[in-house]
Order: structure tokens, then sequence, then C-alpha cells
């Protein structure tokens, strides 16, 4: 009895053997630097000019100027209005598609390209997208000279200079980019459940309608808060589309200025004290909604 | 009597006409999610002064031009793919590799810690990058590995995402017996692992070596904070130094041109292995 736990106990040291290099990876490239992010976010640690101040001990200033300065109330207002521009449209769109595409009775044709397509923008290079949209919609691109063509309007049409356009086409681009992945998440979702239920239903004589809002959806409610808080996370990374869109600027006005823009421009310009204070903010938002996901996630069996 | 004769009626034409209203609706989504791809196409065929012209859905003549001006102008960007091949390629073979032995660890073996550690990863799942750039560029910096791929490379080894994906295809597919049949044939831990296991994990190890690559080829935040010698940028990085050039002076025929350099030949590959990867979408679940 003995010997043979021991013999199972020798095989298990294999799990720490095996454990070792994601260990290593994880501490080194992530646990200590998210240590010293913290750390800095203690300390004044700034160029001011070709002068370097600091490093020293300052207690919470840090986060005190950080709320005071009011920068980030804007760059938290714009984040979140980008978000919420690009995730309405798109829960809507995927919503709808999912529902077609998991429809038995629909039989639609050709569904597999159709995913294909709409997936398809999810793999593509935010920053060349966003490169993109900047040439196609720029004052002489060729949106402008279609729409002249076409007659729709007499002079280009500055996209990028209005706050309501700029946003738009940031909005444009993350939605075109997200509701692929999207669709294909609430469609797993939407298969899995049981089709006596939609038989029963039919049975009954109820409408498409009736049974979107009164068996889908109901079901569906763990997977979709998951992916309204995944969303949610990934929206307060915004920042490659917005930065190579505006150059950085997030121009016009610093309407399309996100949060992680504003660090990148902290890390940078290497204030290291507000870069750490305003990256520990950060990371206490995404814990939070991280915590939310793995209780959502948790209690619900399909996911483990 | 009638009123439910009525309503099945309105059912069957329902169907019909919702079936119609589905596909209009398709073909415009995919219209937009394609369009925007066609004129990138279209445009890098076409010379400057094309360009200045105006609109058109044809393509031209001048790619080999446009190609060519790109090849000897000033931004690196054959450099650049070969920089950014590097970095996808090695970390999609290490995450893949090592997330696997990770899953592996928690899979098939009982240890005292692993309690805790299961949830600890799922926990770190969501913490995303940016939030410890900060602490990892200091780092790196103090290592002496500024404008080196190994940090860039090296992080993909803890990938939680990769992780969860393995260890869920893991537990439908790697029954706890093979591996108890492997040891009464005398085959070794680690033996087991490359030669039984990893063939078996061969859909789920293609799936995210493709994700793995495609967000390492993709990545601009981490990657621009470390790289800062040309010769070691990455297409991402370079893609931004165009749009901060005085990019109105440019051959905009070239500028197309670098930026289909970066966008095709993701798509190119997506294409042949788009059944996969739709699928795996799908059966992991778990993407940020």
């Amino acid at each position: 009895m003995k010997k043979q736990r021991s013999r199972v106990s020798g095989y298990n040291k294999w799990g720490y053997i095996f454990l070792i290099p994601f260990t290593l990876a994880y501490v080194i490239f992530q646990l200590i630097p998210l240590v010293s992010t913290i750390y800095n976010s203690f300390f004044e640690n700034y160029m001011s000019g070709l002068t370097q101040i600091g490093p020293t001990f300052v207690g919470l200033d840090n986060y005190v100027q950080l709320f005071e300065g009011g920068d980030i109330w804007i760059y938290a207002k714009n984040t979140m209005v980008l978000w919420i521009m690009c995730f309405i449209p798109q829960i809507i769109l995927s919503l709808l598609l999912g529902a077609w595409f998991s429809d038995t009775r629909l039989r639609l044709r050709g569904s597999r390209f159709f995913k294909t397509v709409i997936y398809l923008p999810n793999l593509i290079m935010a920053s060349a997208f966003a490169m993109l949209f900047f040439t196609l919609f720029s004052d002489g691109g060729p949106i402008n000279s279609l729409l002249m063509q076409i007659g729709f309007i007499d002079t280009p049409y500055k996209f990028l200079s209005n706050t309501g356009s700029a946003r738009g086409l940031i909005a444009l681009m993350n939605c075109l980019m997200w509701f692929g992945n999207t669709t294909i998440l609430l469609m797993a979702g939407m298969m899995g459940i049981d089709t006596n239920l939609f038989e029963a239903a039919e049975v009954d004589g109820a409408t498409s309608t009736q049974v979107f809002y009164k068996i889908t959806l109901p079901l569906l409610r763990p997977i979709l808060v998951y992916v309204i808080i995944t969303s949610l996370i990934g929206g307060l990374q915004l920042f490659d589309v917005p930065q190579i869109l505006t150059n950085g600027t997030g121009d016009p006005m610093r309407s399309t200025m996100t949060l992680i823009m504003f660090l990148n421009k902290h890390l940078f310009s290497k204030n290291y004290g507000m870069a750490g204070a305003l990256s520990v903010v950060l990371f206490i938002m995404t814990g939070i909604l991280s915590l939310i996901v793995f209780k959502v996630t948790g209690n619900d069996k399909r996911k483990g | 009597m009638s009123g439910k004769n009525n309503d099945g009626l309105k059912k069957g034409l329902g169907i019909k006409a919702r079936r119609i209203l589905a596909y209009i609706v398709l073909i415009i989504i995919s219209f937009f999610c394609l369009f925007w791809f066609y004129i990138l196409f279209i445009n890098a065929t076409r010379s400057n002064g094309e360009l200045q012209a105006g609109f058109t859905l044809l393509p031209s003549t001048h790619a080999i031009d446009n190609w060519n001006n790109l090849l000897h102008g000033t931004l690196p960007i054959v450099q650049g793919m070969l920089n950014s091949l590097i970095i996808a390629g090695s970390s999609a073979v290490l995450s893949v590799y090592f997330s696997t032995m990770t899953a592996y660890a928690i899979h098939a073996y009982d240890f005292r810690l692993k309690k805790y550690i299961y949830p600890f990863i799922l926990m770190i799942m969501m913490i995303p990058t940016q939030v410890t750039a900060l602490g990892f560029v200091q780092l790196v910096s103090r290592m002496g590995l500024e404008d080196s791929f190994i940090p860039l490379i090296c992080t993909t080894i803890a990938a939680p995402v990769t992780f969860f994906y393995m260890k869920q295809y893991m537990e439908s597919t790697l029954p706890l017996a093979l591996i108890e049949a492997a040891r009464i044939d005398g085959s070794g831990e680690f033996r087991t692992f490359n030669h039984i296991v990893l063939p078996l994990m061969k859909p789920a190890i293609a799936v995210q070596a493709i994700f793995t690559f495609v967000s390492s080829w993709n990545n601009y935040f981490t990657p621009a904070l470390i790289l800062h010698d040309d010769n070691k940028k990455t297409l991402p990085i370079l893609i931004a130094q165009l749009r901060a050039a005085d990019w109105l002076k440019f051959d905009m025929g070239q500028v197309y041109m670098a930026i289909a350099f970066s966008i095709f030949p993701v798509i190119i590959v997506y294409l042949v292995l788009s059944r996969q990867i739709v699928q795996g979408v799908a059966v992991g679940s778990v993407k940020e």
C-alpha cells in the first residue's frame, strides 16, 4: 500500500516539473513587471527637459495628481463612448446573425462562407487596418472622391476633423473586427440550447420573435454576460486603431484619446510615476471585471 | 380554428421572408467586411497619379512598380516582415509547446498545489499586457535586451488563454488510461508527453499556433516600446512610422502596397485554414 502510494506521488512530481517553464516565464515577464509597475506608482520619476527628477518616494501623490489633473476622466469617457458605440451595433448584429445561423428551420445556404467572411477582419493587423482607413477616409482619399463622383457631397468631408465621424470610424473599425468573433461565440451558445425547447415552442405556435425573446435570450444569459464583460475588458485596452488613425494625438480635440493611448504617452515620455499609477488603476479595473467573468463562467458548466 | 390556421400561414410566409431578409442582411454585411480590402487591393495596383485622379473599382497595372518603389524606398519593409515572421513564428512554437505542457501538468497529475494553480491561471487570463508594460520595459532595459526579440518571444511561454484551450481539449480527447498504459510500457513521463500526448493534440495545436502567430504578427503596443533600431522593427511599427511621416508627399501607391503587404499574408493563410479557425473560436470560447 505504502509502496504504491509513493510510486504515484513519484509520478506526480512531474506535475511540478512540467509547470516550471510556465512559472518561470510568468514570474519573469509578467509578475515581476506587475510588481515593479505597482512599486513605480509610488515614486516621482520623470524627465523635465534633460534633467531627471527622482525617483523619490511620494506615497499616493501620483494617484492624486492623476485624478485631479482631470485628463484621465476625459480619456476614460472617450474610451467608454467608443466602446458603447462599437458594442451596441456589434451585439445586435451578432445576436441576429447567431440566431439565423443556428436556426435549423431557416436552413441558410453558404453559412460557412458567411462565417468565414465575418470572422476575417478579426485577424487583420489593427494598425494596418487603421492606416488603411486613414488613407481611404482622408480628405483627398478614395471614399471622398467616391462620394463626390456619385454626387453625394460637393466638397470633401473631413472625416478625421469632426469628433462624431472620427469616433464613428474607430467604432466602425472595431465593430467590423469583433462582431464576427462575438457571432461565433453566441452561435456556439445557441447551438447548445436543447432543440426540444424550440420544437415545443413551435408546436405551441410561438413566432420566431417570441422564441428569441422567451427562450434563446434567457438561456443565453451566461454567455451574454461573458461576452459583454470580456468585450468591456477589450474595450479598455483600445489602442492600436485610434493611435494609428490619429497618429497618437487623439484628435480632434483629444476626443479619440483612450486610456491606453494616455499610458503609452507617459511611457514614451518616460514619466514612470504617472504611467505606474495609471497602470495600477487599469489593473484594478480589469481585475474587477475579470472576477465577474470568473464568477459567471465558474457557474456555467460548459465553460468549466 | 381559423385563427390558428391563419397563424400557420403567417409562419409559412414568415420563414421564406425571413430567409430572404437574412440573405440580404448577410450580403450587405459581407460587403462591408470585404469592401475595404478590395479597394486596398485595387489601389495597390495603381500609380500615384491614377490615385489622385479619383476612385475606381478596376485594377490598374502598376502593382510591380509600386512593389519595386517600396523595396527601394526608405521603409525597411522586407526586413520588417522577416522580423515579424521570426517573432511570430517562434512565439507560436514556444507558446503552443509549453502551454500544452502546462495543460498536461494540470490534466494528468495530482499534486498538492494543483487546486491553487489552476484557478490562479484562470484568474490571470484576463489581465492585459498593457498594465504591466511599464515594469516590462524597465526589466527589459535592465537586462540589456532592448532591440532584442527574446523578451517578446519568451513572454508567450506563459499564455493562459492558450493553456485554457489546451486544457479543455485534453479533457475531451486525452484519456488518463492511455498515459497509464504508456507508463506500464516503460515510457518516461517526458517521452510520453512528446511522443504520445503532443501528436494527439495536433488539431488543437494547429488552431492555437495560428492564433498565437496572428496575434503576435499584429501586436503593436509592446514591440513599439522595445524595438527602436530600424532593422529590428516589426511591420506594425513600420506602419505606424508610415502614418507619422509626412504622408502627403508620399507616393500613395507605395503606401497602399505597404499596407497590403502587411495584411494579405494573413488573409491568404486564413482563407486556406478558415474552417479550422472558425471552429477553433467556437470551441475555445475564450479570446480577449
